[in-house]
């Protein structure tokens, strides 16, 4: 069923892209990630023009992550104070992010990138994800107690302003989770990602946060800078296709309640060892991408896009 | 085809006693609407030739079509291997290429023309003037140029027919010009040239216009003038079907 994107300019499979969205949704759904990591790459890979893929895969996190922020938010593990430090953070790096894409667009240089990117931040976090999944399942396998390693990074204990954070547990200066939001609001705005798989660890290990409230809180931040982000390139950049963000989203929704069901069936430690594989996977997916000769030796950019 | 005829009817004695000959042009639309079902379309482009005094030539005619869209400045990059990985390097800014042109002739270009005359009405791909900005040697100018036209070539964005017009009784033409569903949106313009012993004997154009139209168009014209409020719209479309996805979820567990 071919459809016509008017932001994109071109015509597309629905059938095509709602499956994807569904597979990206299952995934998210079996593993509580947003799943725009898989999107933008899939979308630029069927050929819609990267600015387009990753402004409307922002769109579609920002659906795909608020019925899960909702759930956690009546079960109590939110932290509401740390989320909005955290918000405060995504959105000036949000429009910081804004900037450098529009740079880098004008330097041709957004696709490279964007991939480049995504291979170096999807192949340390997956090693990381990869090795503390691996070690968790051999030490329950030698039938060892899990422990907990320190609090949070002495650099981040360093930083002056301290404060409380008595849902999270922690005692620390708001500039810390301030510049992780900061940091993760760039991201989000150059690659599309919600970035609960930089959050999640980063407020876990950075940060020292209970684990308890971590991917509510994670998910609570998402929603509120993807929908930022989205407000943002489709006042400056145009570049929110709302036809493309809707077809993701019908098969992302209906993916994730499948995904949520799936996940049931499988212990919390392998599902990290899959979601670790799978994000090494994409990494690797795209890192061998770089150094293939390519296809097409030349690219056009139009002086008005 | 029978109004075509009748067509001819009419104009045909206003032609007889003029000394070169005329082109009469019409095409299957002069408006293409671009819709939320479009994937492509075909134009079909077609007429007459007529004669001074009604006299047919002794030789098949040549004839060319183009169809060409707006045109806009680009740059073109070339990749290159930096390090191991592939980045855009050398590039090259063209400041007046057609978003979409289609070619399409009796027989081959060089056939028809010779150099000269086929650089001044830009018939066919390997003679368009696309103004390389930069003062960039001819030959670089020459690989991004052959770069840029078989990207485009590719995409259905450039189109070279060297034998597709068909002539009839030395008369009647037709030419089909393929259309991609990525073409650039404005006006369009259709040339026809009659071709005669290397020089063009007479020239017809008609404008095109395509756009997108009805919801298709809302909604690009939304995004551009308001693009905050459209991103509103967006992000509520996305809580909405998100909430109502939940919703169901919960339900479907109880």
């Amino acid at each position: 069923m071919d459809l016509y994107l008017p932001i994109a300019e071109m015509s597309v499979n629905a059938l095509v892209i709602v499956a994807l969205g569904g597979i990206v949704g299952f995934l998210s759904g079996m593993f509580g990630v947003g799943g725009g990591f898989l999107t933008t790459p899939l979308l630029i890979f069927y050929g819609i023009p990267p600015a387009i893929a990753v402004a409307s895969a922002a769109t579609q996190v920002t659906g795909s992550s608020i019925s899960g922020a909702i759930s956690y938010y009546r079960r109590g593990q939110v932290d509401v104070k740390m989320g909005t430090v955290l918000i405060a953070g995504g959105m000036l790096g949000s429009v910081l992010g804004s900037m450098v894409f529009r740079w880098l667009q004008s330097l041709g240089q957004i696709d490279v990138v964007i991939a480049l990117i995504y291979v170096l931040l999807l192949g340390s976090v997956g090693s990381l994800m990869l090795k503390e999944a691996l070690g968790t399942v051999l030490r329950q396998r030698a039938g060892q107690v899990p422990q907990r390693g320190r609090r949070h990074h002495p650099l981040v204990a360093a930083l002056p302003m301290r404060m409380r954070f008595p849902q999270s547990g922690v005692y620390l200066s708001p500039l810390a989770p301030f510049l992780v939001g900061a940091a993760v609001g760039v991201l989000t705005v150059v690659m599309g990602v919600g970035g609960g798989f930089i959050m999640v660890p980063a407020m876990l290990y950075l940060l020292g946060m209970s684990a308890s409230v971590v991917v509510g809180t994670s998910l609570f931040q998402i929603v509120f800078v993807t929908a930022v982000a989205t407000l943002l390139q489709a006042a400056n950049t145009h570049s929110v296709d709302i036809l493309l963000a809707g077809l993701l989203l019908v098969g992302g929704v209906v993916g994730a309640q499948m995904g949520v069901r799936a996940a049931q069936f499988l212990p919390p430690e392998r599902l990290r060892l899959f979601l670790a594989l799978l994000v090494l996977a994409v990494a690797v997916r795209l890192g061998v991408g770089l150094t293939l000769t390519p296809a097409e030796m030349f690219t056009i950019q139009l002086a008005t896009g | 085809m029978r109004w075509l005829l009748a067509l001819l009817l009419v104009l045909l004695p206003a032609g007889v006693g003029a000394r070169s000959p005329r082109l009469v042009t019409d095409m299957s639309q002069s408006r293409i609407d671009i819709s939320y079902r479009f994937s492509g379309a075909e134009l079909l482009i077609f007429g007459a030739i007529q004669y001074p005094g009604g006299r047919l030539p002794a030789r098949p005619p040549g004839i060319a079509v183009v169809l060409r869209g707006p045109a806009e400045a680009l740059t073109v990059r070339h990749k290159d291997r930096v390090a191991g990985i592939w980045v855009n390097r050398q590039s090259l800014r063209f400041e007046s290429v057609p978003g979409f042109y289609a070619a399409a002739t009796t027989s081959p270009v060089e056939s028809l023309l010779d150099e000269r005359n086929a650089a001044i009405y830009e018939i066919g791909l390997q003679y368009l003037q696309l103004s390389p900005a930069t003062a960039a040697a001819p030959e670089t100018v020459g690989i991004f140029q052959d770069g840029l036209v078989q990207h485009r070539q590719r995409r259905g964005l450039f189109v070279d027919q060297p034998y597709g017009v068909q002539v009839t009784d030395n008369i009647l033409y037709r030419a089909r010009i393929p259309i991609p569903s990525a073409v650039p949106v404005g006006n369009y313009q259709v040339e026809i040239y009659l071709i005669d012993g290397g020089k063009v004997a007479a020239r017809g154009t008609a404008p095109v216009i395509i756009d997108k139209s009805g919801f298709e168009r809302s909604i690009y014209v939304f995004a551009h003038e308001y693009g905050l409020l459209y991103g509103v719209v967006a992000v509520l479309l996305a809580v909405a079907m998100g909430l109502l996805a939940g919703l169901a979820g919960r339900l479907r567990e109880r």
